[in-house]
């Protein structure tokens, strides 16, 4: 055939080998963790610039707190890292308690530490089944899906809800836990430890997964800082920073526990720091466990703190408190705070403004997850493509804290 | 396990003091409630404050922990503010930096070149209150797309939109 009969557009170019190649990865990658694109420009197969592009989740969020009250809230933040819900309820109630000025008492502040690390231990398990999925090695996932599902049985025992347990209140938390809770606790507790070494058996001695992860996607100590990381990505770094012993909050300073950092900064670094917070928060609840001492698990506050369902049958003032409540809210004092915590991704802060109604003038909150992607382009640029995935899974975001 | 110095919530108010004896101009207002510390500062000495207070030995004031806007009101002057959350990695306090703007000069410098962390969190404010950072390297909506018509966490902004969004 000559080439005269071919229209120009379909001529076959002949292009060299060495152009750079422009390809959208995601929003429906299967390894993106739920809706996040990213633009890679590509020199073959080394990653020359990677632009991620997030919003595919945003629902508003910051918006629609302006628009409910106080307590309704709490709903909405279980929505957000919607693997550390308990976190973000804690990091909203907090917030909102320093707004307010309450005391919360000894027995909630300890509920409120055992379920946050039994929360991260859930967390970091999906992390580890993922990561590790990303990356090829399938069998841990159904390890670490069988120990998560026992945590969400204990949450679910505890809250009645398991993706969205919405189990804390300002002022306390929404009830007291469950009979036989301690013991079904106790024995999960009992049994992760060995569960924890099973991961390590498949994945901490393979020698692909070591060489799929060392060395791989660095970030130096001083760019950690200045990109914002935090959590277990800062500590990957050889930062050895903990926002539960920097700004201690619940009663974190009375507890014994270390800080994993791990000097290298590379994907591997950040795989062994939570490998290595997995027993740390496992100490930690096991303390908490131990400290569980009965008490009020509401703070002494009619205005803001639902009263029990008891006293309302028999006491004329608090069936007037739970309607107020209800119908109404209750007004927070103006004013703004910002409230941190460590949640299992890293620093969540709660930016809470009020002019002093019933509903919040502004709340924004910083995820870490939204931080830490920020940093994608600096880790990946430099590494081939396949790589990309394994810094995506060391980073652990989850969308829908990013997008809000 | 490193030394951990002293745990306090909040900038110790000597921290302040010397701020201001070194530096009055920088310091509009400091108002100090529920254990936090708020510096309002002039928007033109803002860079020059945030690279300072980054370095300075005493303060250190190295990590950039958050960016949100704020809107007061649709009545309010000045309308926007912007709240800069700063942290030290080794010693452990807080402070708050805070901007405030008129609704018609909606312009501040951006911060960027002392934190690489500002880009998202500018983005995201210009994103959602229409807050210019000047000297941004890559301004553009984040969140929302990119032919979306104002700025959805303005008070007169409806809570549902103003019409439904389709893809153009």
């Amino acid at each position: 055939m000559s080439s005269a009969t071919i229209p120009p557009q379909f001529e076959i170019v002949d292009q060299p080998l060495d152009t750079q190649m422009t390809i959208s990865m995601g929003p429906q990658h299967p390894s993106t963790h739920g809706v996040l694109r990213l633009e890679l420009v590509l020199d073959g197969e080394m990653v020359v610039k990677a632009t991620p592009d997030i919003g595919y989740l945003h629902t508003g969020m910051e918006k629609l707190f302006e628009y409910k009250k106080y307590q309704q809230g709490i709903v909405i933040t279980d929505r957000m890292d919607y693997l550390n819900p308990l976190g973000n309820n804690l990091a909203y109630v907090m917030a909102g308690e320093k707004l307010l000025g309450l005391e919360i008492p000894e027995r909630a502040q300890v509920i409120r530490v055992l379920m946050c690390e039994l929360q991260r231990i859930a967390s970091h398990l999906v992390w580890l089944g993922t990561h590790a999925l990303d990356i090829g090695a399938m069998t841990v996932f159904f390890y670490c899906f069988r120990e998560r599902e026992k945590i969400m049985n204990l949450i679910e025992a505890a809250s009645g809800g398991r993706l969205t347990p919405s189990y804390f209140r300002i002022g306390g938390l929404m009830m007291d836990l469950p009979a036989g809770f301690e013991h079904r606790c106790k024995q999960f507790l009992d049994h992760f430890l060995k569960a924890v070494d099973e991961f390590h058996t498949l994945l901490s001695g393979n020698r692909i997964f070591q060489r799929r992860t060392q060395g791989i996607g660095k970030i130096s100590a001083e760019d950690a800082i200045d990109w914002g990381l935090s959590g277990p990505c800062l500590r990957g770094s050889g930062i050895n920073l903990d926002i539960r012993r920097a700004n201690p909050y619940s009663g974190y300073e009375n507890y014994d526990f270390e800080v994993p950092t791990e000097p290298d900064g590379d994907v591997w670094a950040r795989y062994m720091v939570r490998m290595r917070e997995l027993k740390e928060s496992h100490k930690i609840a096991t303390q908490a466990l131990a400290r569980l001492q009965p008490g009020p698990v509401k703070a002494d506050a009619p205005k803001v703190v639902l009263p029990d369902r008891e006293a309302m049958k028999s006491h004329m003032d608090a069936l007037i408190h739970h309607f107020l409540i209800v119908a109404e809210g209750f007004d927070v004092p103006a004013g703004e705070v910002y409230q941190p915590i460590e949640a299992s991704k890293g620093e969540l802060g709660v930016y809470m403004k009020s002019d002093g109604g019933p509903k919040p003038n502004r709340v924004h909150f910083r995820g870490p997850s939204f931080v830490n992607l920020s940093a994608l382009p600096v880790m990946s640029e430099g590494e081939m493509v396949a790589d990309i995935v394994a810094i995506i899974g060391s980073l652990d975001v989850v969308l829908g804290e990013i997008d809000r | 396990m490193q030394e951990q110095p002293s745990v306090s919530e909040t900038t110790p108010s000597p921290l302040v003091t010397a701020l201001q004896h070194e530096h009055p101009e920088w310091i509009g207002e400091v108002i100090y409630a529920f254990g936090e510390t708020t510096i309002i500062v002039p928007r033109e000495h803002l860079v020059a404050a945030c690279s300072f207070l980054k370095t300075w030995p005493e303060g250190h004031f190295n990590f950039l922990a958050d960016i949100c806007g704020a809107d007061r009101g649709v009545e309010e002057e000045p309308r926007f503010e912007v709240n800069y959350h700063l942290f030290s990695t080794t010693k452990y306090h807080r402070v708050r930096l805070k901007v405030l703007l008129n609704e018609e000069d909606t312009h501040v410098p951006s911060v960027t070149g002392v934190w690489k962390t500002a880009n998202w969190h500018e983005r995201e404010t210009f994103d959602m209150f229409g807050v210019i950072f000047d000297g941004h390297p890559d301004l553009r909506r984040i969140l929302l797309p990119d032919d979306w018509q104002g700025h959805a966490l303005r008070k007169d902004f409806p809570l549902r939109g103003y019409e439904p969004y389709s893809l153009k």
